[in-house]
């Protein structure tokens, strides 16, 4: 109906983002990476050596994927405070699995955990878009709820222990790759599937949603359904997160304590608007990255880590407050109100 | 002239542009006291603006205003205010969760004396809350009860007692019928002649030609922000009324209307439908037609286009698409069954404005076509359309907001366009948007219609309206009061959207 005439191929091709537009997005913090890599260089100049550099990148893993699952949720106009409990409770309920069951298989238990985390966000989807729970009270509340039942479960003594087939992903190499960590491997995963993910019509659409979900609505969207997947895929992404963070720390009752700010911090970072609709996915990991490389210079230097805290506070306002004032310049020239006019 | 000694208020030569575009031109305009004087025009006419600036909202650019004879200028509100001019605006600006008196009395609470001085006088405060609400008649409500709990009429009875307050001798009243119900309407009757009776003057503005005889001792009437005429309101009648509103040239060019032999079979039916705000809509719409939808604010016009789309759905009734019953529960479901929606609303309702050309034009399919008709369109037609629509976007990943007006529009078009429609709903489609954009959409829309596309048009601009539709359907009431042949006049137009002229 609107014209079938053969569509000279090029017609859509100026329509398309120039290659290098996602760069922009991504540019200032990729700057601040490199800033940081550099000074991690200058201080320590063997950080480089690719065995180190791959242990940083290990380390790191289970902050970057809590980054891209936090970016989903971020994205779509929301906040999850309960990625830290999930990694929490995931360590212990594995501990406790293996405790009840020994000789469980582990990827029985690796299953149990992405289901665990999966229910969790849904959850976490559905009280704050069905029920219209402000996601940061829905998360808070699910964060205490998680927080107190693995604190009932365990007495604050988490028993049991993680096996070294489980602890693998964690801590140990692939085999026939000495150099290659199971924890990096998984990280390019996530990665590479957060980027397609982001590419494709559901993650276009999530963005769209967050920059105004009555649009979006009146557009066709799902916006309900589509917010209770960004909670979930973060619910899975914090249980793999889990996963990572039992193989290489053990079990503890605080195993994930923080993690749930860390990610806020680091999506922030990367330049991902609070209240959603704009920022990449890219720019959330690479935050990530450089929320890490920042503690681990500060830890070079002789920083006390008691001060890891309050440069992530410092580091959360600042980074909000550059993003604001940018936009709300821009807000008051764009967002006036249509009138009727005269 | 006045009949009954020194004006009240009087305004002369009262000019005032924006942005370049005079929407007033040496107004004049008197009020006696204990007079009703009605202010008509169509959408667009200036009546709200010559209010506005009589409230001090806006400044005039040129012109005198005189309180009993003595200049006045108002930098902002409150300084009208002071000088004894309330306003009565058609949204309620009232805290709910605040009782009755303390609204009333609102920023200019009765305190007490001497040490007293810091702390409210309630007692008195209640007492001449009651004071003053007896004297208006309105006996059915207490001071002392949360706003919260009044209906809309009580609202508007505390915000004329809120001005009395404020000893305001001139009320400005916008449209004070258009929230109520129709037997609420009589209480507002009795209350302006109650108020008139002390001496109070009102400026009253609507376009419901019922009211205006009931009440207006004067009418004066404005078109393209002109005065056309001051008249006793017992020497004219709804004709004389309406012709002075409208007769205006259709200068605008439009592309051709359909030739009969254009129109395909009935594409949308729609019989005995309704919802809250629809009542008994039977329409119908063929293919390759275009069919106009005018009224006044509030007449259901829009009602009707988000009703056809899903978006507040039908209730009772029926609806037929293509000769299969639909009947949409949700925008999704409408989109599915092949009806667009292109809302009134562009920045708040239409767009995702941070996100690039391409996201928006593509957001329909990817939110509400999966799989194979997903992957046919994209992503050659949609550039296609884009570049057929000239839209103008610089740099192709810029974000909407910072197109022009017209530019959107066509992005909000082309998005619509990808998921080929069957039906498509336009609900003011050229506002806000220059007269190039203009003629640019009018001339593409009348070509989807003649390659087969039924178009619903919703628009207040009687010019527009005229030039594009095969049909006019005008709305009254939330309903249809009638129906038009192509170029219909305006005249007509007016007279079906006031009530001045009754079913067809």
């Amino acid at each position: 109906m609107t014209g079938t005439e053969p569509a000279s191929g090029a017609a859509h091709l100026r329509w398309r983002p120039a290659p290098l537009a996602g760069l922009r997005a991504v540019a200032p913090v990729l700057v601040l990476l490199v800033a940081l890599l550099v000074a991690l260089a200058v201080v320590d100049p063997g950080f480089f050596d690719p065995e180190r550099l791959l242990a940083f990148l290990r380390r790191s893993a289970p902050l970057v994927i809590l980054a891209a699952g936090q970016y989903l949720v971020i994205v779509s106009g929301g906040f999850d405070l309960s990625v830290g409990a999930v990694v929490t409770a995931g360590v212990v309920v594995a501990a406790e699995l293996f405790n009840l069951a020994p000789g469980l298989p582990w990827l029985v238990v690796v299953a149990v955990l992405l289901l665990g985390g999966l229910l969790v966000g849904v959850v976490n989807g559905i009280v704050s878009t069905v029920f219209a729970v402000p996601s940061f009270i829905a998360t808070l509340g699910m964060m205490l709820v998680l927080q107190g039942a693995v604190f009932f479960w365990t007495q604050g003594a988490p028993r049991g222990y993680l096996p070294e087939d489980y602890r693998m992903l964690g801590r140990s190499a692939v085999p026939g790759a000495e150099w290659l960590p199971w924890a990096v491997v998984v990280l390019a995963v996530v990665g590479v599937a957060a980027v397609l993910f982001m590419r494709s019509d559901t993650g276009r659409t999530l963005v769209a949603t967050g920059d105004n979900d009555v649009a979006a609505g009146l557009a066709g969207v799902r916006v309900a359904r589509l917010r209770i997947l960004a909670f979930a895929l973060s619910g899975v992404a914090a249980a793999v997160a889990a996963i990572l963070v039992g193989g290489f720390t053990g079990v503890s009752a605080q195993a994930g304590s923080g993690y749930e700010f860390q990610a806020i911090t680091a999506v922030v970072l990367g330049g991902v608007a609070l209240g959603g609709g704009r920022g990449s996915v890219v720019a959330a990991m690479a935050g990530a990255f450089s929320l890490q490389a920042l503690f681990t210079l500060l830890t070079l230097l002789g920083v006390s880590g008691a001060l890891e805290s309050a440069v992530q506070g410092v580091i959360v306002i600042t980074a909000v407050a550059v993003g604001g004032i940018s936009w709300s310049r821009r807000a008051t020239r764009t967002h006036q109100p249509v009138r009727e006019s005269v | 002239m006045n009949q009954r000694g020194t004006p009240l208020l009087t305004v002369r030569g009262m000019s005032r542009s924006f942005v370049g575009i005079r929407v007033l031109t040496e107004v004049d305009l008197d009020l006696a006291p204990g007079e009703v004087h009605a202010v008509v025009g169509e959408n667009g006419a200036g009546k709200s603006t010559l209010m506005k600036v009589i409230a001090g909202v806006h400044q005039p650019d040129s012109g005198r205003l005189e309180i009993d004879g003595v200049p006045h200028r108002f930098p902002d509100p409150a300084s009208a205010r002071r000088a004894g001019i309330g306003i009565i605006h058609q949204e309620l600006t009232l805290l709910p969760d605040r009782t009755v008196a303390e609204n009333v009395f609102l920023g200019r609470e009765p305190v007490g004396r001497g040490p007293r001085r810091l702390l409210v006088d309630r007692a008195a405060m209640v007492e001449r809350t009651r004071a003053l609400l007896a004297e208006v008649g309105a006996v059915s409500f207490d001071p002392g009860t949360l706003v919260r709990r009044l209906s809309v009429a009580q609202q508007q009875v505390v915000e004329i007692v809120k001005a009395l307050a404020g000893d305001a001798r001139i009320l400005v009243m916008d449209e004070p019928t258009a929230p109520l119900a129709e037997h609420e309407v009589d209480l507002l009757y009795d209350l302006v002649r109650r108020l008139t009776a002390r001496g109070i003057a009102i400026l009253y503005i609507s376009h419901r030609m019922r009211e205006i005889f009931d009440l207006s001792d004067r009418v004066t009437v404005l078109k393209d922000g002109r005065v056309t005429g001051t008249l006793a309101t017992r020497d004219t009648d709804r004709d004389e009324l309406v012709r002075l509103m409208v007769g205006r040239e259709l200068r605008d060019y439009h592309p051709p209307l359909a030739a009969p032999g254009d129109l395909g079979e009935v594409r949308l039916a729609v019989r005995g439908a309704g919802n809250d705000r629809l009542r008994d809509i039977t329409v119908e719409v063929r293919a390759g037609e275009v069919v106009g939808v005018a009224g006044l604010q509030g007449s259901g016009r829009t009602s009707f286009a988000r009703a056809l789309f899903g978006a507040d759905p039908l209730t009772t009734g029926e609806m037929w698409l293509d000769g299969r019953p639909v009947r949409p529960n949700s925008p999704r479901a409408a989109i599915r069954a092949g009806i667009a929606l292109v809302t009134e609303d562009r920045k708040g309702q239409g767009l995702v404005l941070r996100q690039p050309v391409l996201d928006n034009a593509l957001l329909v399919l990817r939110a509400a076509f999966a799989g194979r008709r997903r992957a046919e369109v994209e992503p050659v037609e949609v550039g296609e359309l884009l570049t057929r629509l000239d839209v103008r976007a610089g740099a192709s990943d810029r974000e909407v907001r910072f197109l022009s007006g017209g530019n959107q529009q066509k992005v909000v078009l082309a998005k619509w366009l990808a998921a080929r429609p069957r039906l498509l709903v336009l609900d003011e489609p050229t506002r806000g948007v220059d007269v190039g954009a203009k003629a640019a959409i009018h001339e593409f829309v009348r070509d989807l219609a003649r390659q087969g596309l039924s178009v619903v048009m919703v628009s207040s601009e009687l010019p527009e309206l005229i030039g594009m539709s095969d049909r006019v359907l005008v709305f009254r009431d939330g309903t249809i009061s009638g129906e038009l042949p192509a170029r219909p006049s305006e005249e007509r137009i007016m007279r079906l959207s006031t009530g001045a002229e009754v079913a067809v």
